[in-house]
């Protein structure tokens, strides 16, 4: 044991395995994170919400730290909501009482528009509470340079949506016929169209006719860029797949490895331990695991079966037992079983099972720890490769599923390489951090290959 | 996981000074042992392979519940049955519903079809397809397969000859060149490998495709299809590009780093420093010393990357639309269609088992240290 702590100490002395270990470590704190501040219910449910939980989006949002290499910076979405208990920034809402109880609510909308881009579409949620008369709104629009441009007015239904760039009026009458998401942010005498910067207002001027009638209003303008990974077609905030993902790879490569390693060098012992019927058993298992194709089984299973991520992981671990590894082990095991300290624990008594887990395993984990850590990317990658063949957990939002739904939607030929390179560099980090850190064990602990 | 380099040869012959019985009736008596093994092997190994892609039965279940629902929608879109009485329509449903289920051959338990297939698929009668056919429209896998299978030999045979060689012969200079620069490079970049090959092809696609437009996307050939001969091979050839590097690449640095590392421990050998200290020159040591002892484990790794060539790449093929085997067995996989499931596998079972035992005979050959059938 005092060898091994001393081996293992040798790692300072690989660069590549301190790196591996600064990724794992950091990976395995990020899961950690993400499992304590994103409870798997409530994200699993917001994530399937549809348009309910993800309308105030823009969709195919690049994240935003594109504008960090562009000169002409995208527009970053945003929402302003103002309800009667709280006000937010740069919404101020009056509330004038008027006779027989009419009121008007007067809503102003103010930000600062600093882009050279123009948004993808722009719009306000309404909801209304009313018996008999619905509330009338109007829509004022106020530019830096003191123009006013009539929106339009309408009342207003229980829960209404307004687009601006679907309205025609607004386009052909008020704005030259410019697109209004265009023409709201130029000025109409600039023949370049370039965006005129500084302060928008958007007036919001509601009449409401009954004395318990109210109304809110939510606006959305919706960006070029969205927060910190984008979003996909769905318009989904893609930086939840790429934080689930993290403790969903790291379980599923870990689970993976540890227990087949783990089962197929305590297989391998049992057999060498016990030899004839046993040994031969084993090993004809292991040659018929041979002849089946491992990743068709899979996608078999997946098919009709389930494609729940435990039952792949249980099918995956039962498959990977009996490989040509087991080989490896057991003629290492026929080795060690010959020398003397068994032959001496045997001689004061000791039952098979003791010898096989306290006198044969433990010699082993100098090789197992290296085939622990190396085959944790095979693994991290297999449940990526059977999402991207569309055949992952259809529930848990992973790296591999996002870069199928990527291609499913052909992202790659659309142009929208972010949505599938976030997740792509993730898996690459993640697998090549094990990789780093199992490469340099192997070499450290493979007396084979020291000093090569 | 599927790793080119593993040796997973069985059982290699033991290296023994001769024995007395005759060596022809050891031989024998070695090579129909290793026979039976082998081939209980192969049949164990497709019965399962029949049982899975039927679930233990579970497969039936979703077939028969399929049927029933595209017949009875058929019979009810008819309009020649339009007027026709309740119950005798329903009587023409159960009717065609049994007719079909016959015709798949759903009629008799499994266990007795599944055993009627076993033996049709060793005698490589891999029959006729449940719900696939070719592109010629053939229903029978046998076609199926041999249509699909001159571009899975093309993809794969390119790319494992290429990173076969190419990294054998690279791995040779670098343990000739052990420690230098290029030496650390192929170490640092070896955790490379541990991406699968539709990994990097994604981002050549990225690469090659979207942002720079110079290779396609994906498929086998432009469109529409070129007149010449030569035209058409050129197009080939440009689409075989991506998907042929992004499977080299992925296992490149592993592969050698691996051979590096066999001839290393192979050129630190007594008799290599033997020679050494005799002045023979650095090629004869490589070619006499180094390359000859080890050339039992370069035509096992040699005769596996062959039949791996049967096989073809589910995923990377699927990425790349390349109309191979692999794609073929996922689709098949998608249909139900067992009969082409089994069909691909039994091939590789076949190939396995008959490369695992002619090695026997090939490690004889090329190293006069082992002898056949010389362990007991």
């Amino acid at each position: 044991m005092k060898n091994f702590l001393n081996s293992l100490r040798e790692i300072r002395k690989y660069p590549s395995a301190i790196v591996g270990s600064v990724i794992i470590l950091a990976l395995v704190i990020a899961a950690v994170v993400v499992l304590i501040t994103m409870p798997y219910k409530e994200t699993i449910d917001f994530w399937r919400g549809g348009e309910a939980s993800w309308y105030a989006n823009p969709r195919y949002a690049p994240p935003k730290w594109f504008n960090w290499f562009r000169k002409d910076k995208l527009v970053e979405s945003f929402t302003m909501k103002d309800t009667e208990e709280s006000e937010e920034d740069g919404v101020v809402r009056v509330v004038e009482e008027r006779d027989e109880g009419v009121k008007m609510i007067t809503e102003t909308f103010t930000f600062d528009y600093d882009y050279d881009t123009f948004p993808q579409d722009l719009a306000i949620y309404f909801t209304a509470q009313y018996d008999q008369k619905q509330p009338f709104v109007s829509l004022k629009w106020l530019t830096p340079d003191g123009r006013e441009i009539k929106v339009a007015s309408f009342a207003v239904g229980p829960k209404q949506t307004y687009r601006f760039i679907q309205d025609d009026k607004l386009q052909s009458k008020r704005l030259n016929g410019i697109v209004p998401n265009i023409g709201l942010f130029i000025d109409p005498e600039d023949p370049n169209q370039k965006v005129v910067k500084g302060t928008y207002q958007l007036v919001v001027e509601a009449v409401t006719f009954e004395a318990d009638s109210n109304y809110t209003a939510e606006f959305v303008l919706y960006g070029q860029v969205y927060g910190w990974a984008g979003t996909d077609n769905l318009r989904r905030d893609l930086s939840i797949p790429l934080r689930w993902g993290i403790p969903i790879a790291l379980t599923f490569g870990l689970l993976a490895a540890l227990f087949t390693s783990v089962l197929t060098m305590i297989i391998a012992a049992i057999g060498a331990w016990y030899g004839g019927v046993v040994d031969a058993l084993i090993q004809r298992i292991t040659e018929v695991n041979m002849v089946l194709p491992f990743l068709s089984i899979l996608i078999m299973v997946a098919t009709f079966y389930s494609r729940s991520i435990w039952v792949i992981l249980g099918v995956t671990i039962l498959l990977s037992i009996f490989t040509g590894a087991i080989k490896g082990y057991r003629s290492i095991f026929l080795q060690v079983k010959e020398s003397t300290y068994i032959e001496a624990a045997q001689a004061y008594g000791a039952g098979s099972g003791r010898l096989i887990f306290r006198y044969l395993l433990p010699r082993m984990i100098p090789m197992l720890l290296p085939a622990l850590v190396s085959a944790v990317p095979a693994y991290v990658f297999l449940e990526a490769t059977l999402a991207v063949l569309g055949i992952g957990d259809p529930v848990i939002p992973t790296w591999g599923k996002t870069i199928n739904d990527a291609w499913v939607d052909a992202a790659l030929y659309k142009g929208h390489y972010y949505w599938i390179l976030q997740p792509a560099v993730l898996l690459m980090i993640t697998g090549f951090g094990f990789a780093m850190l199992g490469f340099a064990l192997d070499r450290i602990f493979n007396p084979r290959l020291r000093g090569m | 996981m599927e790793t080119v380099s593993e040796p997973i040869v069985t059982s290699k012959p033991e290296v023994k000074k001769s024995s007395s019985s005759s060596a022809f009736q050891r031989i024998f008596r070695y090579s129909f042992v290793r026979l039976i093994t082998l081939f209980v092997t192969v049949v164990i190994g497709v019965y399962l392979t029949i049982m899975i892609a039927n679930m233990g039965g579970y497969v039936d279940t979703i077939m028969k519940a399929e049927i029933r629902e595209r017949v009875t929608i058929t019979v009810a879109n008819n309009q020649a049955y339009k007027n026709m009485p309740k119950d005798q329509l329903n009587e023409l449903i159960l009717e065609r519903i049994q007719l079909e289920e016959k015709r798949m051959g759903l009629d008799r338990p499994l266990v007795v079809r599944s055993v009627n297939f076993l033996k049709n698929a060793m005698t490589l009668n891999l029959g006729r397809a449940v719900n696939m056919s070719s592109d010629a429209g053939s229903r029978q896998v046998r076609l199926i397969i041999l249509e699909r299978l001159p571009y899975t030999l093309l993809l794969m045979g390119t790319s494992n000859l290429v990173l076969f060689f190419s990294a054998m012969f690279l791995a040779l200079a670098l343990s000739r060149n052990y420690g230098s620069i290029w030496d650390k490079i192929v170490i640092a970049l070896t955790p490379t490998s541990s991406a699968p090959a539709w990994f990097y092809g994604i981002f050549f696609i990225l690469i090659f495709a979207a942002v720079l437009r110079i290779l396609p996307f994906g498929g086998v050939m432009d469109a529409p299809i070129p007149e010449t001969f030569i035209a058409r091979a050129l197009s080939v050839l440009k689409h075989l590009i991506l998907p042929a590097s992004a499977l080299i690449i992925s296992t490149f640095f592993l592969s050698i780093y691996n051979w590096r590392t066999f001839f290393l421990i192979n050129s630190s050998e007594d008799y290599v420093d033997t020679a050494k200290a005799k002045g023979l020159q650095g090629r004869d040591i490589e070619r006499r010393y180094i390359l000859r002892p080890t050339l039992p484990y370069i035509i096992t790794n040699f005769a596996l990357m062959l039949i791996g060539i049967w096989t073809g790449a589910i995923v990377t093929e699927t990425v790349f639309q390349w109309p191979g085997l692999g794609r073929t067995i996922f689709k098949a996989i998608g249909l139900y269609d067992t009969p082409v499931i089994v069909g691909t596998t039994i091939i590789y079972a076949y190939l396995l088992a008959i490369t695992v035992f002619l090695l026997d005979f090939v490690y004889a050959l090329v190293d006069p240290r082992v002898k056949i059938g010389g362990g007991k």
